[in-house]
């Protein structure tokens, strides 16, 4: 023991931060911030060191060679001792790090947090969101397999619609022509070196903006934010009736970092590593590209709009967007702080959330993507077949070879890209099923040149027996 | 000390920033120009090669086949992501049309139903007709087309470039001389 202290006053002598430490650690600040609301930032702080760490781990043995990195992804999973785990624990800790940082958001966006003095700190959290969504998209092309490469395409066919300097940036981001192994290496950069180096500098700061402007205190309903008063009562509420940071109110965000480090290890322990899917070979293209699950939101936003507005969308969207973040202190700076006195911000939260749980729930079955096997793995129901004509059943036949049912649900089974047609002959005329058939339209394709008039005769004759028992099938009333 | 006279400490302080700041300069030249290399470089109309596909006879008339090549700027550390796939359309067996993968919407791989005669893409649902035309969904235009070319009984493409909608050239590449060649 008397060693550790010798060793202890030599250091301090030299270094001299003991009693910085000190005062940063008793630091007052207001006795109600001692909350379960107010854990989410130490927490995602937590989890940046468990992504620090386990992704050093994973550079012990991930190659970032186009030719070689999936390859490294399956040694990783299956040759090296608890390999799996390591990059289960990355990777789990990524969704845990962005739903935290989210959490965070919304919590401080609800108390007000953001309004004067604390413009910057809000600021450079608005920042630290892009570069951990940025972390996020470019780890997801680090596990670089079938989803990496064709999402790297998606993501150059967005930055070529830029106006002008389109094709420019598409060959910057994919370092040359194609995606290859170029590709790779600057995602890698950008996700070892270049984005997590700034990840750091801008945690630091934001750090250090809580500590020298004090941790947001609890919104009091009526109690009104003043750029002229409020550095003295704030001042008053942490050095009257304030605690001490350590131990006043760093039990709870210990508590909830432990939950939360455990948490990310039930889940890797349980759920196991992410991928890799497929080989990124593209030569392979039976594949269904999907995102990981914090930009599938985007893929059903990208599915859904109307062609002729998704560009606007795509480079305008994003602008706005991040205008209106960084705008909002400044917009905001007084009043109020209580959520229950703003219930625009809380409509927001609302609104906000309900769009991406909405596109993300949508995004999950994907119901704009033709189901590309359905016409050889999905069977018409049975009730569908039984008791027709031979020219009824030929025409069943025509519905499956066709790939109709690619699109179109029959009994629940199928895609739903186009209406399902259970009841389609309640709706359409047997001269309009014809017309719809061959010439298309309303987002279907005309099948016209690739079908022959008895293969149409047969298709609509068995659309025609689509309706249910006791309803009368549509007629054409000019001929009655 | 006279107040008038700049003082050595200060010469001195204003040299060193001169000096750091000629040398910023002069090292952001080639640094900017590294960083910059896969938008650089000489770029003539029509430079992309020509690369065969097959013979003739691995696409029969009326059908549409999937070819691979090896893109033409491949590099060692490639590996299989330099294989690029095509659609190969012949006509009427004197006509080609040679499709890129690339839905023109975001760029997923379509795939082809002969037995429909569409191309259908499995991400957002663009479907394509057997000419590449737009059939439905949300591409804005058809399918990229690559330029062909029929010599000694093979079939050629000029090709290089991932097709993107703001970006639809095939053949957007520079080919560095070889100093040997």
């Amino acid at each position: 023991m008397r060693v550790i202290k010798r060793i202890g006053e030599w250091l301090e002598q030299r270094v001299q931060l003991a009693a910085p430490i000190r005062e940063t650690m008793e630091h007052p600040v207001p006795r109600q911030t001692a909350s379960w609301a107010y854990v989410f930032g130490s927490a995602a702080l937590t989890v940046l060191m468990l992504q620090l760490v386990t992704g050093i781990l994973l550079a012990l043995l991930y190659v970032p060679s186009a030719g070689e990195a999936w390859n490294s992804l399956q040694i990783l999973n299956h040759d090296v001792t608890l390999g799996w785990f390591v990059r289960a624990l990355h990777g789990w800790g990524s969704n845990f790090m962005v739903a935290i940082v989210l959490i965070h958001m919304v919590q401080v966006f609800l108390f007000g947090a953001y309004k004067f003095p604390r413009e910057l700190t809000w600021l450079v959290g608005v920042l630290l969101l892009l570069l951990t969504l940025g972390m996020a998209f470019t780890g997801q092309i680090l596990r670089f397999d079938q989803d990496a490469y064709w999402g790297l395409g998606i993501g150059a066919s967005i930055a070529s619609r830029v106006p002008v300097a389109g094709p420019w940036i598409v060959n910057l981001l994919l370092g040359g022509p194609i995606i290859a192994g170029a590709t790779l290496s600057r995602f890698f950069a950008l996700h070892v070196f270049v984005i997590p180096g700034s990840l750091l500098a801008f945690v630091g700061l934001h750090l250090l903006l809580v500590l020298k402007l004090g941790i947001n205190e609890w919104p009091m309903p009526g109690r009104i934010v003043r750029r002229a008063t409020y550095m003295n009562e704030y001042h008053e509420l942490t050095h009257k009736d304030g605690i001490p940071f350590v131990p006043g109110a760093i039990a709870k965000d210990l508590l909830f970092s432990g939950f939360i480090l455990l948490s990310i290890a039930a889940c890797a322990l349980f759920f196991g590593p992410f991928g890799p899917s497929g080989q990124p070979d593209p030569t392979i293209i039976q594949t269904v590209p999907k995102p990981d699950y914090f930009f599938l939101w985007l893929y059903a936003v990208l599915s859904l709009l109307p062609p002729s507005m998704e560009t606007p969308v795509l480079l305008i969207g994003p602008v706005i967007a991040l205008g209106a973040l960084f705008a909002l202190p400044f917009f905001s700076g007084e009043g109020e702080k209580s959520w229950k006195r703003r219930p625009i911000a809380v409509l927001t939260i609302l609104l906000v959330a309900v769009a991406l749980g909405t596109f993300t729930r949508l995004a999950g079955n994907a119901p704009w993507s033709p189901v590309m096997d359905a016409w050889s793995g999905e069977p018409i129901p049975p009730q569908y077949l039984k008791g027709r004509t031979a020219l009824q059943r030929q025409g069943a036949l025509v519905f499956q070879a066709k790939q109709c049912h690619n699109c179109h649900a029959l009994g629940g089974v199928g895609g739903q890209r186009g209406p399902e047609l259970d009841r389609v002959a309640v709706t359409l005329t047997e001269d309009q099923l014809v017309r719809q058939v061959i010439q298309g339209g309303g987002n279907m394709p005309a099948y016209g040149k690739n079908l022959s008039p008895a293969e149409t005769t047969a298709l609509v004759a068995f659309l025609e027996t689509l309706s249910p028992s006791g309803q009368a099938p549509a007629r054409d009333a000019s001929r009655q | 000390m006279n107040q008038d006279q700049p003082s050595r400490r200060g010469v001195l302080l204003k040299l060193g920033v001169l000096v750091n700041a000629a040398a910023g300069a002069i090292l952001a030249v080639p640094i900017v120009r590294y960083l910059l290399s896969p938008v650089l470089g000489e770029r003539k109309k029509g430079s992309a090669p020509w690369l065969a596909l097959g013979l003739l006879d691995q696409f029969p008339a009326g059908q549409t086949r999937l070819a691979t090549y090896r893109n033409p700027v491949a590099n060692a550390t490639d590996g299989e992501t330099a294989n690029i796939p095509c659609w190969v359309r012949n006509v009427d067996g004197v006509k080609f049309q040679v499709f890129a993968i690339n839905c023109a919407h975001l760029g997923c791989p379509v795939r082809w139903f002969p037995q429909s005669g569409l191309f259908m893409c499995p991400c957002h649902g663009g479907v394509y007709y057997s000419d590449g035309s737009r059939a439905s969904g949300p591409p804005e235009r058809g399918l990229f087309e690559y330029a062909y070319k029929v010599e000694e009984g093979k079939l050629l493409i000029q090709a290089g470039a991932l097709p993107t909608p703001g970006a639809p050239s095939l053949t957007n590449i520079s080919i560095r001389k070889s100093p040997c060649a």
